[in-house]
């Protein structure tokens, strides 16, 4: 290491600080500002952490892998509902400014944690689960990842249940009843897995009023998506398989 | 103070070019009872329809049949986009294609204002 | 919207895609130095071509204006249930009626 390089700063120095402002209460509620230290590389999730650990110990917040894998720790920066573990501050920040709150289109149990029951909730709905076709006894079924049905699956199949599509359809906020994007994204997954046999069930379910047609093509799902997914093209899939099945009047 | 909503989301292109499709859908169907209601105007005769016609050669009416063309026709545009989409293979550039869409339509609406004036 | 408004909303949309297209041409066509009863019953009175068209056209923006207008009202006129289907049927069966008579004004 040369003598220039040991009078900088470490890496993780802090240069000026963030005014930050989140989301403390319920449902009803108000923003509480604080002033954190501006870092290097500093996700939102770092800021959130921060002032948890240094500010005030009863900020309530939810994460887990801190690595965009777990889906934990989706909130709304600046307005937008974002992954705050993957999300760059320097990216987001406005003079200086940045506001974090809950996730949209959910309840807040605490603070920054949103109840994510009801999102849980409409995956049950539009039948997420996988359905065995076979018992524990049958061998493994080979799937060549060259097979139509495979390949629809890859392209949907990393969804990290991380809620930002939820959070950011107009269409989970006008209508209750509709499942949203994730819990159809899936269910379009499962439609195109050859080992399942709830299909019946599914294709039933997702063609019930609250389904598949009650998504307008906001496509806000395929614009937010942090894993890249397209929500939007899956439950295209979902309404061309139900209005198949409609017209052979299978859905009756 | 309620809890805060998302915002950003009001600023992205295939957000309002849906807006603009519900929006010119609900004008659409606010137009034609109006629209039928003229027609039958002819029941008396065409003397009446044409003395309706003649009242509507104002200029606020010309605006207001501008209007109306773009509204259909970029209700007409986005609509195939939208049916392209859910019927078609997912294809890419649907930001332009949703700004084409109104593109056009405003420049259709143009053309029969410089037509009709 | 269940599988069977989404159904009826999207092939009249698909059927009067064509129809709105010609409708256009139409419009422009007509203007082309004011518009007249004269004109328009030159075009129209007896003819069963244009009868044919507009009747279809009625009745497919009658079905697609319904239904999109219950989504609205569901979504944001938070209308549900019994008055939301009503209020369809209602909106549908006026631009129904209203629009076969300008037909028959215009045709007959």
């Amino acid at each position: 290491m040369s003598a220039a390089d040991t009078t900088e700063k470490p890496r993780d120095a802090a240069h000026g600080t963030i005014e930050v402002s989140i989301w403390r209460g319920r449902d009803e509620g108000r923003y509480e500002t604080f002033r954190v230290p501006m870092r290097e590389s500093q996700t939102v999730l770092d800021i959130v952490t921060h002032v948890q650990r240094h500010l005030d110990p009863t900020l309530a917040y939810r994460f887990a892998c801190r690595v965009g894998v777990c889906g934990s720790c989706a909130m709304t920066v600046n307005g937008r509902p974002r992954w705050t573990c993957r999300t760059h501050v320097s990216k987001v920040v406005e003079n200086g400014r940045i506001e974090i709150g809950p996730l949209a289109n959910l309840p807040v149990i605490k603070d920054l944690a949103a109840d994510m029951s009801p999102f849980f909730e409409k995956w049950q709905e539009a039948k997420g689960a996988f359905t065995p076709s076979k018992t524990r006894e049958a061998d493994i079924e080979p799937i060549s990842p060259e097979t139509r049905e495979r390949k629809i699956i890859d392209a949907a199949i990393e969804c990290i249940n991380c809620g930002v599509c939820f959070a950011a359809c107009d269409t989970v906020r006008w209508n209750e009843d509709y499942m949203g994007p994730a819990a159809l994204n899936r269910a379009w997954t499962l439609v195109n897995d050859v080992r399942d046999a709830g299909n019946a069930a599914r294709v039933h379910a997702v063609a019930q009023g609250g389904g598949c047609h009650a998504c307008h093509t906001h496509q806000s799902c395929e614009q937010h998506c942090p894993v890249g997914l397209n929500p939007t093209a899956s439950i295209a899939g979902l309404k061309r398989r139900t209005m198949q099945a409609f017209i052979r009047g299978e859905l009756e | 103070m309620a809890k805060p909503r998302n915002t950003t989301y009001r600023r992205e292109p295939l957000w309002r070019a849906a807006m603009v499709h519900r929006i010119s859908g609900l004008l659409l169907a606010c137009f034609l009872p109006l629209h039928f209601l003229a027609l039958a105007l002819a029941l008396d005769g065409e003397q009446r329809l044409d003395g309706f016609l003649r009242w509507t050669d104002q200029p606020l009416f010309k605006v207001a049949e501008t209007v109306l063309v773009g509204l259909l026709a970029v209700h007409l545009l986005g609509g195939i986009r939208v049916l392209a989409i859910e019927n078609l293979p997912w294809r890419p550039g649907q930001k332009q294609m949703a700004m084409g869409a109104i593109a056009v339509a405003t420049l259709v609406a143009a053309a029969f204002l410089v037509r009709i004036v | 919207m269940n599988v069977r408004l989404y159904v009826l909303q999207r092939a009249t949309a698909l059927l009067m895609v064509p129809l709105i297209l010609g409708h256009l041409a139409i419009i422009f066509y007509a203007t082309r130095q004011g518009l007249t009863a004269a004109d328009i019953f030159g075009r129209t009175k007896g003819s069963i071509g244009w009868a044919a068209y507009y009747a279809v056209f009625v009745i497919a923006a009658s079905v697609h204006g319904a239904i999109g207008l219950r989504a609205i009202l569901r979504e944001w006129g938070g209308l549900t249930g019994r008055a939301l289907d009503l209020a369809m049927w209602a909106f549908g069966l006026v631009l129904l009626v209203l629009g076969l008579r300008a037909v028959y004004a215009v045709v007959v």
